[in-house]
């Protein structure tokens, strides 16, 4: 090691799978130099489920709760996302008024995906819980808005092949309407404690700066892409669903740095309550799920179908071969390719900012690990 | 012997406070009942310190805190220290022995030392009255770093390492600091004894030296690893720190420790700054105790607040900007006691010294950046795959 | 520190830009949260006060109608993880009857696509959530200990008739809501 005059020695230190902030049971064998992070090597595996096998073996609908458990904190994405690909695989037709609810569950579930995702990022640079609370006081009453919509509150299983399971009960749409009418204010009480807070501006500001190229290289996908100036988003490129039908704004960073990826999310945060108030207005009557048969047998053929995720591009890759199960399912799980770059952007900073780096990746090892 | 023509004198006379030199010429007596009283109002202000830290912030956290041991939960650290009397105690295999039993007896003594020359519940009623009670008061707290680095150094553990490494570097650091802003104290009180400074402050010193208690907060605060500098303990980066090997009653004895340094050092804030025991009404010594848990509100209300600060900007934040203000601010400080007109009133320095205060801060987040940046690293080394 | 320049940006004002005096942005953070101690608590102290669940609850039991059963073994067939054991057979009379009827709660993730499927409104999922054991093998559901009783009640999932009958959700919207304008976007 090249440090002036002194010589120092390294030392490896395992941040094991049990440790308080490694979102989930996630390894990282660090070296050190001093406080220096030299280098890193990620290990994961410890939540692996064999999601992918367990799949084959399993109908189209029974899939769907399989589904709910790979990145458990978004769940309804990962149900639309795989009923989208069965629907592009088998040409089932989906009924207006169940592209609406899909959207506006979406939604919500991005803005409670994002709301954990930034409580504890600011958990681990150290406020002690505070902020953490108040959001997760606003994750709750959406939760409780999803219990009352399909009866759970973190595994839902309620996006069906040709539609949703279920319509909304009727108290539902003014409880949506008046949640979506407190969150502005909400929002502006997270951003009075944290953004301006001088200490979350130095410890933040310039730290972890993801490349442009290197996020395009390492394809990256989601906030963390987008926070280093790269304007991409599955919402408004590779349109799915009715996304075309709202209007609503990306947010960019500039730098690509921890402040960046957070900004972003709560920028994207006021875009889900403008999108799910467009969605509240325009919604029609009708039906809620199309007549599709109970054990759906899609022509052979294989599929790619993506949606943009809470967390970045997660897509499913499935191949059918005329039978009522697939024959291969696979997960383009967004966090483990946004993870690879792990490595290019820790070196050189202390095990502080190590943490806090890896929490603005934001990972889900359920999703990472299958 | 007990002089009890003398109480009953002081009786008749409306006295509701025990006069200084209670209870009579015997040292030996003095020195017990004062070391009885000091050993009592520490552990209960111990007490009392984390109750309302635990209920003060889980309020701040829109929660309720503990409410079941006992009413309103007041006896939830009691059984918290039942609970941890009765687990085992493990020790490493490659510990040193003997200085991982000695770390947490280390760490908390100093905190009871410290109330040796407070002054409690009047003027005179200490169990020694120093001359230089200041400077003890500084010698004796810089101990605690020993018992930290004792820690981190026998648990054969990297995490404590670092964390041990961490807090020396850390405590010692603002030990200048801390000194510096004490010393604009003692030039304005004119004595080194506690005693006399609480008798000289007519106006409490907390406005006629703002800038001094600001950063004596702050070097408390790090000295006594609270937040914002509480990176000994980061329990999102290396879980635990110091005390990551210690259980039951080690355990025990390092968090009774690091309330007590908080606890002695809230009264030295409340002595220097808020003027002791001084107060209408209610006996002296629960006025002490009121003014060290309003000082300990605004330190929990800071830690449920605000993030840490990484390492390398906290020396950053000790050694560019609390060191130099508090020097100037010592340097005005003597200018001011040295030419201040006879018979003039104090109370014309509080708004000069709060407008000075308020130049020097904002002349100093303009010119001071905490920098720390990344390292490059240009060599690679090689991982050993054990 | 250097501010930032975002061109998209609906937000009032920058934050690096307007923070010229230190101590601003730690002064306003300390701000909110001294609201956050003048405001009421919103946890519920759980064993004494519990919160009533919503009528779509999918709970950790099921409630099954011996009247209404057929013994068709839909819903074992749409069980992702095959829990369900149906046996039926010649009862007393030579007539058909389920013998056996066994759902293991131990294996099951509450998915509800048994009772979705089912097409004699016979099963229904439960609303209790306190029905832990002590070993594994009694967290089986038998034939007995699936009635409904007045301790075991079903819920609304996928039975619109009795979502009808079962009481309001709380919801933290309600107990812990505020009336102010909307912020700024």
């Amino acid at each position: 090691m090249e440090t002036t005059q002194l010589r120092t020695e390294p030392f490896v230190i395992n941040l094991g799978p049990h440790h308080p902030s490694t979102h989930g049971v996630f390894r990282m064998r660090v070296v050190f130099d001093g406080e220096v992070v030299v280098d890193v090597e990620p290990m994961f595996g410890y939540l692996h489920r064999g999601i992918e096998k367990l799949a084959e073996g399993r109908t189209y609908t029974q899939i769907i709760p399989l589904t709910d458990r790979l990145d458990y904190l978004a769940a309804m994405s990962n149900n639309w996302g795989y009923v989208m690909a069965v629907e592009k695989l088998a040409s089932v037709p989906v009924p207006e008024r169940a592209e609406y609810l899909r959207i506006i569950v979406g939604e919500m579930m991005r803005i409670s995906s994002h709301l954990l995702a930034t409580g504890f990022l600011i958990n681990e640079l150290g406020a002690f819980f505070t902020p953490l609370m108040y959001m997760y006081r606003e994750r709750e009453k959406l939760l409780d808005l999803f219990d009352m919509l399909c009866g759970q509150r973190l595994t839902y299983n309620y996006m069906r092949v040709g539609g949703v399971s279920h319509d909304p009960p009727p108290e539902w749409w003014p409880a949506v309407k008046r949640f979506v009418q407190e969150m502005p204010s909400y929002i502006d009480d997270y951003e009075n404690l944290i953004t301006t807070n001088e200490i979350v501006l130095s410890r933040t500001k310039g730290v972890g700066v993801l490349s442009r190229e290197l996020a395009i290289n390492a394809s990256a996908s989601g906030p963390f892409l987008r926070a280093s100036g790269i304007d991409w988003d599955l919402r408004r490129d590779d349109t799915y669903s009715i996304y075309n039908r709202f209007k609503f704004d990306i947010p960019i960073g500039t730098n690509g740095d921890v402040y960046d990826r957070y900004m972003c999310r709560v920028k994207e945060m006021r875009q889900s309550v403008r999108i799910i108030e467009q969605a509240l207005q325009q919604v029609p009557k009708g039906e809620f799920r199309s007549n599709v048969p109970h054990l759906i047998r899609p022509p052979v053929g294989d599929v790619y179908g993506h949606i943009e995720a809470p967390r970045g591009e997660l897509g499913f890759y499935l191949v059918s071969d005329n039978s009522i199960a697939p024959y291969r399912f696979h997960v383009r799980p967004s966090t483990m390719i946004n993870l690879t770059t792990l490595r290019d952007l820790t070196i050189g900073w202390k095990l502080a900012d190590l943490i806090v780096i890896f929490g603005s990746v934001d990972v889900v090892l359920g999703e990472i690990d299958r | 012997m007990i002089d009890i023509d003398n109480l009953k004198a002081a009786a008749q006379a409306g006295q509701t406070t025990f006069p200084p030199d209670w209870p009579g010429a015997n040292p030996w007596l003095h020195a017990l009942v004062y070391i009885v009283a000091i050993i009592a109002f520490t552990l209960i202000m111990i007490l009392a310190f984390i109750y309302a830290e635990r209920r003060g912030v889980a309020r701040f956290q829109l929660r309720l805190g503990p409410n079941r041991a006992g009413p309103e939960g007041v006896l939830q650290a009691v059984a918290d220290l039942v609970k941890l009397l009765l687990k085992e105690d493990i020790v490493p295999t490659l510990a040193d022995k003997i200085v991982h039993l000695l770390a947490p007896v280390v760490a908390t003594f100093p905190a009871m030392m410290i109330f040796a020359v407070v002054p409690l519940w009047g003027s005179g009623a200490l169990l020694s009255d120093l001359d230089v009670g200041t400077l003890y008061v500084l010698a004796i707290s810089s101990f605690g770093v020993l018992g930290v680095f004792m820690a981190g150094w026998a648990s054969s553990n990297k995490y404590a390492l670092i964390s041990a490494m961490r807090g020396v570097a850390q405590m010692v650091s603002y030990e200048i600091p801390l000194v510096m802003a004490l010393l604009s104290v003692v030039i304005m009180a004119g004595t080194l004894s506690l005693n006399g400074i609480v008798d000289n402050q007519d106006i409490p010193y907390l406005l006629l030296q703002p800038l001094a208690a600001v950063i004596y907060f702050l070097a408390m605060s790090a000295e006594v690893n609270r937040s914002p500098f509480d990176l000994l303990e980061a329990e999102s980066e290396i879980i635990a720190g110091y005390h990551t090997e210690y259980s039951g009653m080690k355990f025990a004895l390092f968090y009774v420790a690091e309330y007590g340094h908080a606890v002695a050092g809230m009264a030295i804030f409340a002595t220097f700054f808020l003027s002791g025991w001084k107060g209408p009404v209610l006996p002296p010594i629960l006025w002490l105790a009121i003014k060290m848990l309003i000082a300990f509100f605004i330190s929990f209300w800071i830690r449920a607040t605000l993030p840490r600060l990484r390492v390398d900007q906290l020396m950053g934040l000790g050694w560019k900007a609390l060191l130099p203000l508090a020097v100037i601010n010592v340097v005005i400080t003597s200018i001011e006691v040295l030419f201040w007109p006879d018979g003039l009133t104090m109370w014309i320095l509080v708004p000069v010294n709060f407008v000075i205060a308020a130049a020097l801060v904002y002349i100093w987040s303009r010119t001071v950046s905490l920098r720390g940046g990344r390292v490059e690293i240009r060599t690679r080394t090689e991982i050993k795959t054990a | 520190m250097k501010s930032e320049q975002e061109q998209k940006s609906k937000q009032p004002k920058e934050p690096a830009q307007q923070r010229r005096i230190l101590g601003t942005g730690i002064v306003k953070g300390m701000k909110t949260t001294m609201k956050g101690l003048l405001s009421k608590a919103i946890t519920t102290s759980y064993p004494e006060q519990k919160l009533v669940v919503s009528k779509r609850f999918r709970g950790n039991e099921f409630v099954w109608y011996p009247g209404k059963c057929t013994g068709c073994a839909t819903c074992a067939k749409s069980c992702p993880q095959g829990n369900i054991e149906i046996v039926t057979g010649r009862g007393k009379d030579n007539k058909y009857e389920v013998e056996k009827f066994e759902i293991d709660t131990g294996r099951c993730v509450f998915c509800g696509l048994c009772v979705e499927s089912c097409p004699y409104d016979a099963l229904c999922i439960g609303r209790d959530y306190e029905l832990a054991q002590f070993r594994r093998s009694d967290l089986v559901q038998g034939k007995d200990n699936m009635v409904e009783t007045e301790r075991r009640k079903p819920s609304g999932y996928f039975r619109p008739k009795i979502e009808k009958t079962l009481p309001a959700q709380t919801l933290l919207l309600e107990r812990a809501g505020r009336k102010k304008k909307r912020g700024a976007e």
